[in-house]
């Protein structure tokens, strides 16, 4: 299988901040990648340095098997919709894609036209007059008729009402399922991107906490509770991404690729948002300390 | 054609949901031998969900033998689950909600409805494997 994306010890330092650290990836083709993390944790600088509008200040990157942004034949196989879909206010939907066409020479104009079309948005109307999910359509319409291998999309539904939201992932998984391309997006929120994402990198403190196929991601991981016991003596195949304890309970996310045969464990399967939050590092729920079970009543007056 | 929607509580994944809603249109007869399924491209636009996911479940409907894909043209349904036992539905329903309200008299709540039914229905499930 090929790798649309290759990385290998790949860092970003700004000053003496590490924006991205030690970071190795293989990402197969023809995949949707999720790529998720809280703010800051260093999406946006992997991001740019995936496209070429950065350098990497240790490690290599390998786009399509290329350096990024190193050749125009490089530039034509990528496409990138920045953090809140930028468009020029100034211009018409007709002008920008006029643009697209003048700056990308694999340019598609039928499809850039059929979908302005279905989309219902007039050409003649300038951008900055569009509500935001319109922006963001006209956006990824661009990328789209650009005709990359690999579309890059940082953010792109984070400033839209649920409603454009679904608009915006329906049109994009459309164009995966017509032209086969790979698409990378990155949320800080994973339900976001749950359905249309089958590929996962869990982005936390400038590091890859964890990426693979969200399938084998789901199928490897557990929540065990029982009763308390010290979690450094699981079994050496289990690998304990959380813990959190009672007086009397214990309850773990485990990553195992075997089955867990101990019967004093109740074994429950785990969502994709669990498992993020696992990697987050912050915990599912709160444990009760013992003494107080019950819940404490506000009395208003 | 049948529409497909997913029910993000139901604890079954997306493509287990599509394989499933294809098996109950077939077992009540609203998909026959000959229909056409959506299209992959129209199921995604539809439900905002990764074409792979799609792809799984109609490879499963086919390894199961119900649909076959024509390359080009689309996905068909080759066989039915509308068969005799679509007659016993209806006697079965009533006894099961004879049972029901019974259950309620005994003072159960759906919950505990439901509980009930899934242990045992899940007992009697391993029971016949073992």
């Amino acid at each position: 299988m090929t790798a649309v994306i290759q990385a290998r010890g790949l860092g970003k330092r700004y000053g003496r901040r590490w924006a991205l650290s030690d970071c190795t990836l293989a990402i197969p083709a023809g995949r949707v990648v999720g790529l998720v993390g809280p703010n800051g944790a260093g999406k946006t600088t992997l991001l740019h340095l995936t496209v070429g509008l950065l350098a990497p200040t240790s490690g290599s990157i390998e786009v399509l098997g290329g350096r990024p942004a190193g050749s125009p034949a490089q530039l034509a196989k990528v496409g990138f919709v920045a953090q809140d879909s930028p468009t020029y206010a100034g211009l018409s939907v007709a002008d920008h894609l006029r643009l697209g066409a003048r700056l990308n020479p694999g340019w598609d104009d039928a499809l850039a036209r059929d979908r302005i079309g279905r989309l219902g948005l007039d050409p003649a109307r300038r951008a900055g007059k569009l509500s935001g999910g319109q922006r963001a359509q006209l956006a990824l319409t661009v990328g789209i008729a650009k005709r990359p291998e690999l579309l890059i999309l940082d953010e792109p539904v984070a400033a839209l009402d649920p409603l454009a939201r679904r608009e915006f992932l329906q049109g994009l998984m459309e164009a995966v399922a017509e032209h086969e391309l790979s698409v990378v997006l990155s949320s800080h929120l994973v339900s976001d991107l749950e359905r249309a994402c089958d590929y996962l990198i869990v982005l936390v403190d400038s590091r890859v906490r964890v990426a693979g196929a969200v399938e084998e991601l789901l199928a490897s991981h557990h929540r065990l509770s029982g009763p308390r016991r010290d979690p450094a003596r699981l079994p050496a195949d289990q690998h304990v991404v959380a813990a959190s304890h009672t007086d009397r309970q214990t309850t773990l996310i485990v990553r195992t690729d075997a089955p867990i045969l101990d019967p004093a464990w109740t074994v429950s399967q785990l969502g994709l948002e669990d498992l993020v939050l696992a990697y987050m590092g912050k915990p599912t729920h709160t444990a009760h300390t013992g003494r107080n079970h019950r819940p404490t009543l506000e009395v208003q007056r | 054609m049948i529409e497909f929607h997913l029910d993000t509580r139901s604890g079954l994944s997306p493509y287990q949901q599509l394989v499933r809603q294809v098996r109950q249109a077939l077992r009540l007869g609203l998909l026959r031998e000959g229909d056409q399924l959506p299209t992959v491209k129209d199921v995604v636009a539809q439900l905002a969900i990764n074409p792979n996911t799609v792809l799984k479940a109609y490879r499963e409907l086919e390894h199961e033998g119900l649909v076959a894909a024509r390359p080009g043209v689309g996905t068909f349904v080759t066989a039915t689950l509308a068969d005799a036992s679509l007659a016993a539905h209806g006697l079965l329903r009533q006894e099961l909600r004879r049972w029901l309200a019974k259950a309620r008299r005994a003072g159960l709540d759906e919950e505990s409805i439901e509980a009930l039914f899934m242990t045992t229905f899940r007992t009697a499930a391993e029971e016949d494997i073992a």
